[in-house]
C-alpha cells in the first residue's frame, strides 16, 4: 500500500485522538447548582406590559431580588404564588418575575386571579433567555443580591421552608 | 483475607500471563509443528488463576465481605442473592475483572481447540492475546482495583444502584462482554495472521466460528439492554438512539460485517486484506465503545462514576494498539488483486459490506460529533432519533432487496436471475392487504414494508425449498427472516404507537384517541429495601371496550437513597400498554407518560431469531451452497 495512504490515516487517528484527550478534561455534567455563588450573568429582558427592556445588572440598585420564573400553565406555579405574596410585602426584596413560554391573555388573566407579587414583570417567550440563569424546568427561583451574587436557587416551587430561609438571609 | 487472596491470585495470573508471552517468543524459535506442553500448561495456570480471582470476588458479595471497598461500595447485606450475583459486574473494576477473564478464557480455548497444525500463526495469536491480556492486567492492578481492602471494616455496604436490580440487566454486562472482548481473538489472529503469511483460506475457516460466537453473543447482550431500558428507565421503546447504546451497536455492524466476508474468504482469496481490516477494527471499536462509557465523556445510565484517569489508561491503550495495528498492517499486508463479478453471491455479500460501513460511519459521526464540537467549540448539541431515522430509514430498502435476491445468486457466477417472480408479486400482493389495514400516507414507510414483506414471504420459501432438497443454508434463511420480521415490526410498532404526556391528579380521566385513562387512588407499600407510592390505573379502550389496570410505581430505596420510576407494563401477546408516573414535588400533580406500544414482544423475538441463526452457523459443520 501506498505511503501517502498510511499519513492520512494516521493524521485521521492523531486528530481522532487529541480531541479525544482534550474531551477527557471538559466538563459533562451541567449543574445548575454550581451557580450558586457565582455573579448573575447580564441579560437583557423585555417587559411584559410595554417594549422596554430590563438589563440584570440593575439588580445592584436594589438590596435583594428574588427572580422567579412561572407560567400560566404551569400547576406547581400556582401553587407556590400564595408564597411570592407573603415575600413581597418584605421591604428588603423586590420580587422580578419572568413569565416563561407563556401567553400574554392567560397570564393577565392568573395574575388578576391570584394575585401580583412582582415588582417587574418580564417575559420570555421562547424560553431561551431563561437559560442564561440556568432555568431547565419551571418554577424556579434565584435571590441574588445587591453586588449581583446568586444566594440561593430554588428549583420546584418554593414551600413555607424556603419562604422562611429567605425572609432570614434578606433580614440579616 | 479475601482481599489478599483476590491480590495473590491475580498477580499470579498477571505473572503467568508474562511468562506465557515470554515462552510463546522462545516458542517461535523451535522449529517443528507440535507446540511444546509447557505453552499449554502456563495457559492452563493463567486460566485457573484468573478464574479462581473472579470467584473470590464473587464469594466477596455472597458473603457481603465489606473489607473490600468494591463490595461495600457496591452490596448490601439485605439485597437478594442473584443481584449479589450480579453486582460482581455490576459496576467498573469487577467488570473489568471479568473482561480480563473473558480474554484469558477466548485465549485459552483458541490454543486448545485449534487443532490445525499451523504452529507459528498459533503462538502469534496467543502472543498477540496475552499482550492485551497483560494490559489489561496492569490497568486492573494500579488503577481499578476490585480486592483493595478498606479498615476500619465497615458494618454495612452502600448498596447496588437499584435501577440496576433487574434481571435482564444482570445478564446484559456479561452477554456483551463475550461478545467484544471475545472479538479479541480475531484482532489477534489478524495480526498473527498477516506476520505467519498463513493461507488466507484456512484463516477464514479458523476464525469463523469465532466470529460467529462473539457476533451471538453481542446480539443477545445488545437486546438484554434494550429490553431493559424498556421495562427499567422506562424509556418506553426498542431503540433510543442513545451514545451508549450506539457504542455496542458499532462493534456489532463491524462483526456482521465480517460474519459475511469471512464466507466470501472461505472461497476466494480476493478479499483477504479487507477481512483482516473488519477484524482489527471490530475490537478497536469495541475498546472505543468501552473509552466512551468509561471515562465519563457520554452522559448517561453508564456513569460508572467519572474519573478522567481511567479514559486516559484507555485512551493510551487505544492509541497503542491502533498504530501498531496500522504498522503490522503495513509493513506485512500482501498486494492481492481484486476481481469481482457482478452479480455472483460474493458480489452481494460485499455489498452487505458496503450497508454495515456506511451504517457504522453514521452512528459513529451521530455519537461523536457531539463529543467534538464540545471540545473544539465549547458548543453543546445533542444527535438525537430524527438524524437516524433520517439517515437510515431510506437504507433498509435497498438493503432488504438485496438481503432477499444476494443469496439466490451463484457463486462466483455473473448469471443474473428473474427480477419478477411469484415470490414479489405475492409480496406485493401481501403489502396491498397490510396497507388498507393500515392506510399509513407515509411512502417511505410504506417502501420499507413492502421491502420487509418480500424478504419474509422469500424466506419462508427458501425455508420449505431447504426441506425439500435439504441442501440451502438454514442459518442464513433464519437470521434474514427475523431482521425482516423485526423490520416489519419495527415499521407496524411506528404506525400504530399511541403516546402522551399529561397532567392528572388522582380521581381525574383523561381521553387519549381510543382510550380513556383513570386515575383512581394512590396506595403506598413498602418493600424489602424501598418504600413506594403506588398509582391505581384503569385504562379503558373506547373500542373494543377492553378494560386494563395498570400500576406504575415512584420507589425511593434506602441503600443508596435513590428515586426510581417503575414503569407499569401489560404486555399483551399483540400490544404493550405502557404507564410511568412521576410526581411534580409538594403537589398532588402527577405527570404520566402512556404509550401503546403493538407488537413489542415480536420486536424482541424477532432479534432472538436473527440472533439464533447466526449460532447456527456455528453448529453447522456442512459446507452451505
Amino acid at each position: 500500500m501506498k505511503k501517502s495512504h498510511l499519513i492520512i490515516i494516521c493524521i485521521f487517528f492523531i486528530f481522532i485522538f487529541t480531541t479525544l484527550y482534550f474531551s477527557l478534561h471538559n466538563k459533562k455534567i451541567y449543574n445548575t447548582e454550581e451557580l450558586v455563588g457565582q455573579k448573575i450573568s447580564e441579560v437583557e429582558l423585555t417587559l411584559f406590559n410595554n417594549e422596554k427592556t430590563f438589563n440584570t445588572k440593575n439588580i445592584s440598585n436594589y438590596r435583594f431580588v428574588l427572580l422567579n420564573f412561572w407560567a400560566s400553565w404551569c400547576l406547581p406555579c400556582r401553587k407556590e404564588h400564595k408564597n411570592l405574596i407573603i415575600l413581597s410585602k418584605n421591604k428588603n426584596l423586590k420580587i422580578i418575575g419572568i413569565n416563561f413560554k407563556d401567553n400574554k391573555i392567560n397570564a393577565k388573566k392568573f395574575l388578576k386571579e391570584m394575585g401580583n407579587p412582582f415588582f417587574i414583570l418580564a417575559t420570555d417567550i421562547k424560553g431561551k433567555k431563561s437559560v442564561n440563569f440556568g432555568v431547565y424546568g419551571i418554577p424556579e427561583t434565584i435571590l441574588v443580591s445587591q453586588d449581583l451574587t446568586i444566594l440561593k436557587k430554588y428549583i420546584g416551587p418554593l414551600n413555607l421552608k424556603d419562604v422562611n430561609e429567605i425572609k432570614k438571609i434578606i433580614n440579616k | 483475607m479475601l482481599s489478599n487472596l483476590g491480590i495473590i491470585f491475580s498477580t499470579i495470573a498477571f505473572l503467568t500471563t508474562l511468562f506465557l508471552i515470554h515462552f510463546s517468543f522462545a516458542e517461535l524459535k523451535i522449529s517443528g509443528d507440535k507446540i511444546t506442553k509447557k505453552i499449554y500448561k502456563l495457559s492452563l495456570v493463567q486460566l485457573i488463576f484468573s478464574i479462581s480471582s473472579f470467584s473470590i470476588l464473587l464469594i466477596g458479595y455472597l458473603l457481603s465481605d465489606f473489607s473490600m471497598i468494591n463490595v461495600y461500595e457496591n452490596s448490601h447485606t439485605t439485597k437478594p442473592l442473584f443481584y449479589k450475583i450480579s453486582g460482581t459486574w455490576g459496576n467498573h473494576e469487577g467488570s473489568m475483572l471479568l473482561w480480563i477473564n473473558i480474554l484469558v478464557i477466548f485465549s485459552f480455548l483458541f490454543l486448545l481447540l485449534n487443532k490445525k497444525k499451523n504452529k507459528n500463526f498459533k503462538i502469534l495469536t496467543l502472543i498477540f492475546q496475552n499482550l492485551l491480556i497483560s494490559v489489561f492486567f496492569i490497568f486492573l492492578i494500579t488503577n481499578s482495583n476490585p480486592f483493595a481492602p478498606i479498615f476500619p471494616i465497615p458494618n454495612e455496604g452502600m448498596g447496588l444502584n437499584p435501577i440496576l436490580q433487574d434481571p435482564a440487566l444482570a445478564i446484559h454486562p456479561p452477554l456483551l462482554y463475550i461478545g467484544f472482548v471475545g472479538s479479541s481473538i480475531y484482532f489477534s489472529a489478524a495480526l498473527a495472521s498477516l506476520i505467519s503469511k498463513i493461507e488466507s483460506k484456512s484463516f477464514a475457516r479458523i476464525i469463523k466460528p469465532w466470529v460467529s460466537v462473539s457476533w451471538f453473543f453481542q446480539t443477545v447482550g445488545i437486546l438484554a439492554g434494550s429490553i431493559w431500558a424498556y421495562y427499567e428507565l422506562g424509556w418506553g421503546g426498542y431503540w433510543f438512539w442513545d451514545p451508549v447504546e450506539n457504542s455496542s451497536l458499532m462493534p456489532w455492524f463491524l462483526m456482521t460485517a465480517l460474519l459475511h466476508s469471512v464466507l466470501v474468504l472461505e472461497r476466494r482469496i480476493g478479499l483477504y486484506s479487507w477481512v483482516i481490516v473488519l477484524s482489527i477494527l471490530t475490537f478497536t471499536m469495541s475498546v472505543v465503545g468501552t473509552f466512551l462509557v468509561r471515562s465519563g465523556i457520554l452522559n448517561s445510565v453508564h456513569t460508572f462514576a467519572n474519573d478522567p484517569s481511567r479514559g486516559l489508561f484507555i485512551l493510551t491503550f487505544l492509541i497503542l494498539m491502533v498504530f501498531s495495528s496500522i504498522f503490522i498492517f503495513f509493513k506485512y499486508a500482501p498486494a492481492e488483486n481484486k476481481n469481482y463479478r457482478i452479480f455472483s453471491k460474493e458480489f452481494f455479500i460485499l455489498i452487505n459490506n458496503w450497508f454495515m460501513i456506511f451504517f457504522l460511519a453514521v452512528v459513529l459521526i451521530g455519537t461523536l460529533y457531539p463529543v467534538f464540537l464540545d471540545t473544539l467549540t465549547e458548543k453543546k448539541i445533542s444527535v438525537g432519533p430524527p438524524y437516524y431515522n433520517f439517515i437510515l430509514a431510506p437504507f433498509l430498502i435497498p438493503l432488504l432487496f438485496l438481503m432477499t435476491h444476494g443469496p439466490k445468486h451463484k457463486w462466483i457466477s455473473s448469471e443474473a436471475k428473474n427480477f419478477f417472480n411469484k415470490i414479489l408479486f405475492f409480496s406485493v400482493f401481501l403489502f396491498l392487504i397490510i396497507f388498507f389495514v393500515t392506510t399509513e400516507s407515509n411512502l417511505l414507510v410504506n417502501l420499507v414494508l413492502l421491502v420487509s414483506i418480500y424478504l419474509i414471504t422469500q424466506s419462508i420459501f427458501d425455508f420449505y425449498e431447504n426441506f425439500k432438497n435439504n441442501n440451502t443454508n438454514l442459518s442464513r434463511i433464519i437470521s434474514h427472516f427475523g431482521f425482516g420480521l423485526l423490520i416489519f415490526f419495527i415499521s407496524i410498532n411506528h404506525i400504530f404507537s399511541v403516546e402522551s404526556s399529561f397532567n392528572i391528579t388522582p380521581g381525574e380521566k383523561k381521553d387519549i384517541k381510543n382510550y380513556v385513562i383513570k386515575f383512581e387512588n394512590l396506595e403506598t407499600l413498602s418493600g424489602n429495601n424501598y418504600k413506594s407510592v403506588v398509582g391505581h390505573f384503569e385504562i379503558l379502550n373506547k373500542k373494543r371496550l377492553i378494560k386494563e389496570n395498570l400500576k406504575p410505581e415512584i420507589r425511593v430505596y434506602n441503600q443508596p437513597k435513590t428515586i426510581t420510576y417503575e414503569a407499569s407494563i401489560k404486555s399483551n401477546l399483540f400490544s404493550d400498554t405502557y404507564l410511568t408516573m412521576s410526581n411534580i414535588s409538594d403537589t398532588d400533580i402527577f405527570n404520566i407518560k402512556f404509550q401503546k406500544k403493538p407488537f413489542m414482544n415480536f420486536i424482541w423475538l424477532s432479534v432472538l431469531l436473527i440472533a439464533f441463526g447466526g449460532i447456527l452457523k456455528f453448529f453447522s459443520k456442512k459446507k452451505e451452497i
